[in-house]
């Protein structure tokens, strides 16, 4: 059994089962499959953004950044504003 | 009548927000109304709900999407949403939005302009709000944003343009293209920014908030386009005293 990995998911704790990649953790919050270069497989666009500890993680990178424990990670997206 | 920005042609001199429409729908009508080619869009938390789909809304209508920094009050804060907006949206435009304070939502100079030069570097295309400060607009423009955008009177206030002058002299020492930003209430204050030579004039509360957002979104746009019209035709120069329009000539007087 794999120890469990507790991150903070866009300001709450959030436990992970074992390692994932930002690229898991992603495709599993907005329910879709994920390429290796980090767009969705259906060929519609994610408009999101990752940052990892104040980081932004290029979605290229994704697939290949494993989080850790204690890591700070934001999610974001566009909404109505401006 | 079209104006560029990194070799984009925009036909439509009105830059929309999205903020305070109640419903996408009405967003939705008024974006269609008021013609825009260009509009912003907050950076938020993702939390699943149908909230972020503003971003689909867009490009269902094939607006450009323009990200903004609201809601930052440090250059560190506005460094990080613009690279995270650059990353979700696929841009490198950004509105580069740093506050002093809740109260009054104005720019804090200091801040703004840190903020600026990083983003330069960084290849950023830079819209910067700025104060209606002619000498903060020239710094920014020196520091090598793309567009210079003096608020006409704080967010959201309607106050319509606080300091004509000052944003005639900040159009007037400009080699970028000054946008109108904040402040419009309603058409003739669009319709004035235009004509105190603005290249465009970026609006959200006037419209959104409106009773009928998609009338007042038209009405912004023709006053946009009024306003663009007036500046560049010539208007007569103000007389103290009457000049007749009709001649005197051959007039018939009783004997």
């Amino acid at each position: 059994m794999t120890d469990t990995i507790t991150i903070t998911l866009n300001g709450e704790r959030h436990a992970l089962a074992g390692p994932t990649t930002a690229k898991d953790l992603i495709s599993g919050i907005v329910d879709k499959e994920i390429g290796a270069d980090g767009s969705p497989i259906d060929g519609s666009r994610l408009g999101i953004a990752l940052a990892v500890d104040g980081e932004v993680i290029r979605r290229g990178q994704w697939s290949g950044f494993t989080l850790a424990e204690g890591h700070s990670v934001d999610i974001v997206t566009a909404v109505q504003g401006g | 009548m079209t104006w560029n920005i990194d070799e984009v042609t925009l036909n439509s001199r009105l830059v929309m927000g999205t903020g305070g429409a109640s419903s996408l729908s009405i967003l939705e009508q008024a974006l269609e109304a008021s013609g825009t080619e260009l509009t912003t869009v907050a950076l938020r938390r993702y939390d699943g709900t149908a909230r972020d789909s503003v971003f689909a809304l867009l490009q269902r209508l094939g607006i450009r999407i323009l990200p903004n920094t609201a809601g930052c009050y440090t250059a560190r804060d506005a460094v990080l949403t613009a690279r995270l907006a650059r990353e979700a949206l696929e841009t490198n435009w950004v509105k580069l939005e740093v506050i002093a304070d809740e109260e009054t939502l104005l720019p804090d100079p200091v801040e703004l302009f840190r903020a600026a030069e990083e983003l330069v570097l960084d290849g950023f295309t830079v819209f910067a709000y700025t104060n209606d400060d002619p000498a903060l607009a020239k710094r920014l423009e020196d520091a090598g944003v793309a567009v210079v955008m003096p608020a006409g009177a704080p967010i959201g206030s309607g106050l319509g343009i606080l300091n004509p002058h000052n944003i005639e002299t900040i159009v007037s020492r400009a080699q970028v293209p000054v946008i109108l930003d904040a402040g419009i209430g309603t058409a003739s204050d669009a319709a004035l920014a235009m004509e105190l030579g603005c290249t465009a004039v970026l609006l959200a509360s006037a419209v959104t908030r409106a009773h009928d957002a998609s009338a007042m979104a038209r009405a912004m746009s023709l006053a946009v386009e009024s306003g663009h019209l007036a500046a560049h035709a010539g208007r007569i120069p103000k007389r103290p005293l009457a000049l007749a329009s009709s001649s005197f000539d051959g007039m018939v007087t009783p004997r």
